[in-house]
């Protein structure tokens, strides 16, 4: 299953940090993610943007998680030489993440 | 009754049109916003400046108040609030009233908030600790002599304080995004700078329009299912006294504003929702609710307020050296090895024609690259996008790469094309420096133009 018949997202930039924003479509998905979707399991995911440190933020009234991926765009903005220097396509990429079955 | 904030500037690069279509479709708001400022957005404003001193504002916002002039004529009451004013807002203000002038219209005021320039303060305490780079630790003094820009993020405070002046249009410098919106919701409700819980429902509001379309259906995870997205509408926050708002947007535009929308937009650019911190006030998210209030309608209400903290953030920029980057179109079997190879091979030239860059980057963009690869890589592709980018700080070896590019259509596999566009062009880098201030350093004032 991917985590995109669970929830849906979000993602930007603030300085070389992204967050990305993951929205469960029913408290049952979020009770599921709270579980599996871990700060170690979406670092591992995103290993390759060589990240120093995954935080998550838990907002249990808004069914939501925040991540955020410190130090994950390589400088960001002006100085990034990726396409997505503003991690902008990377609440698409959480998206396709494979997630344990219920 | 409550107030009606409209937005129609969400970056510098948005809907030129977006105000006066806003103001059409909504002639009932008391206030537009107009957001034009990033970090990269301050570094261009600084070049022009340097070119021309009476540059270093957004321009575009020129020919927005020109746009808008039919509709204060119509008796239109709305008051604009932006801070295109950049590293220049008396500028700015000079420029809109020689606009408003040369087109008969004589009765409208203008103020600006100054002050948030810091730059020489900066370079004056290199030292002082709060200047180290809040991401990497690193000391001003490493980047101090490259320095190009430092603002502070100014508050409501200065904003609200001018339209108690009676000005129709306020324009800032550097500003806390969702305190355009702050602002007149606290001048209109004759709010104190103490009333935390009201002052975060407006940040809470500013922040979901700040955007422009971002709330209305742009980059939503349902944009494809949206029905009708060629014109989508502009964001409307209806404030009422106590900070709760609805969004919502034009009636008969395109675009959506659902609960989706919403939370989505409440989640961009925000590190901890339970402390999200503004000059005005530090906002808790976690005792928000949402809840349907009609058709493209979502009322919000809860949010919850803190004092601000005693330091302001700086956004600081500093050169960087130059950075181009070349794209070309492979087409054929094995696509993406071609890619790949055509990449080293055009860095092997650079090497020796004797630049050996400090920054190199290959992708090749349909097989997984942009996302580096986290989404799984495609093979077997027969159409590709190679995209190399280099960074230097050396300008003559970045424009010999950007001579090298296009050699490849000659020299590279059968089915290079897609290069019409002409050599890469060669753009200067800035680096970002986010640090802080003591509020107490910062010294707000505003100026009404005449």
């Amino acid at each position: 299953m991917k985590l995109k018949e669970l929830a849906y997202a979000r993602s930007g930039d603030k300085g070389s940090n992204v967050n990305i924003g993951v929205i469960a479509y029913s408290r049952d998905n979020y009770l599921f993610l709270q579980m599996h979707l871990t700060e170690e399991r979406v670092a591992q995911y995103f290993s390759c943007l060589g990240s120093r440190k995954v935080k998550r933020f838990d907002l249990p009234n808004l069914l939501a998680f925040n991540f955020v991926l410190y130090g994950a765009l390589e400088g960001g903005g002006s100085v990034s030489l990726r396409t997505d220097a503003q991690g902008k396509a990377l609440g698409q990429a959480i998206l396709q993440m494979s997630i344990e079955a219920k | 009754m409550v107030l009606r904030i409209g937005n129609a500037q969400g970056f510098w690069g948005d809907q030129i049109d977006a105000a006066a279509n806003l103001i059409h479709q909504s002639p009932d708001l008391d206030y537009l916003t107009l957001d034009y400022l990033s970090e990269v957005s301050m570094s261009i404003m600084a070049i022009q400046q340097e070119k021309d001193p009476t540059a270093g504002y957004a321009r575009d916002f020129i020919e927005v108040v020109r746009m808008l002039i039919p509709y204060w004529n119509r008796g239109l009451r709305f008051r604009v609030i932006t801070n295109a004013g950049g590293l220049n807002p008396e500028g700015c203000a000079e420029a809109c009233l020689e606009v408003l002038r040369s087109s008969g219209v004589h009765d409208k005021k203008i103020a600006v908030v100054l002050g948030d320039n810091v730059l020489d303060h900066l370079r004056s305490d290199i030292d002082n600790p709060l200047f180290r780079n809040l991401d990497t630790g690193d000391s001003l003094s490493k980047v101090d002599k490259d320095l190009t820009t430092a603002t502070a993020y100014l508050g409501a405070r200065p904003i609200a304080e001018a339209l108690s002046e009676g000005v129709d249009i306020v324009i800032t410098g550097r500003c806390a995004d969702p305190s355009l919106t702050v602002s007149a919701c606290a001048f209109h409700y004759r709010w104190k700078w103490e009333q935390y819980d009201e002052l975060a429902g407006a940040t809470i509001a500013g922040h979901l329009i700040e955007c422009g379309t971002q709330v209305t259906g742009g980059i939503s995870s349902s944009w494809l299912a949206m029905e009708r997205k060629t014109f989508i509408g502009f964001p409307i926050a209806e404030v009422d006294a106590r900070g709760n708002c609805v969004i919502t947007k034009p009636p008969g535009t395109d675009g959506m504003v659902n609960e989706q929308t919403v939370k989505e937009q409440l989640l961009y650019e925000i590190e901890d929702p339970g402390n999200y911190m503004s000059p005005d006030v530090n906002v808790s998210f976690l005792s928000l609710e949402l809840r349907e209030d009609g058709t493209d309608r979502i009322r919000i209400s809860g949010a919850k307020g803190t004092p601000p903290g005693e330091t302001l953030k700086i956004s600081a920029t500093y050169r960087d050296g130059f950075k181009s980057e070349g794209l070309l179109t492979i087409v054929g079997d094995d696509a993406e090895l071609k890619a790949k190879l055509c990449g080293e091979i055009l860095l092997d030239r650079i090497r020796r024609a004797g630049y050996s860059l400090e920054q190199t980057r290959v992708e090749c963009l349909g097989s997984g690259d942009a996302t580096l690869g986290v989404m799984g890589s495609q093979h077997g592709l027969r159409e590709c996008v190679l995209r190399v980018c280099v960074k230097d700080q050396r300008r003559e070896a970045v424009e010999r790469f950007t001579k090298e590019v296009a050699s490849l259509v000659a020299s590279g596999p059968q089915g290079v094309t897609g290069y019409t566009t002409g050599r890469p062009k060669v753009r200067p880098v800035f680096g970002f420096w986010p640090c802080l201030i003591r509020t107490l350093d910062v010294k707000p004032t505003i100026k009404v133009m005449k």
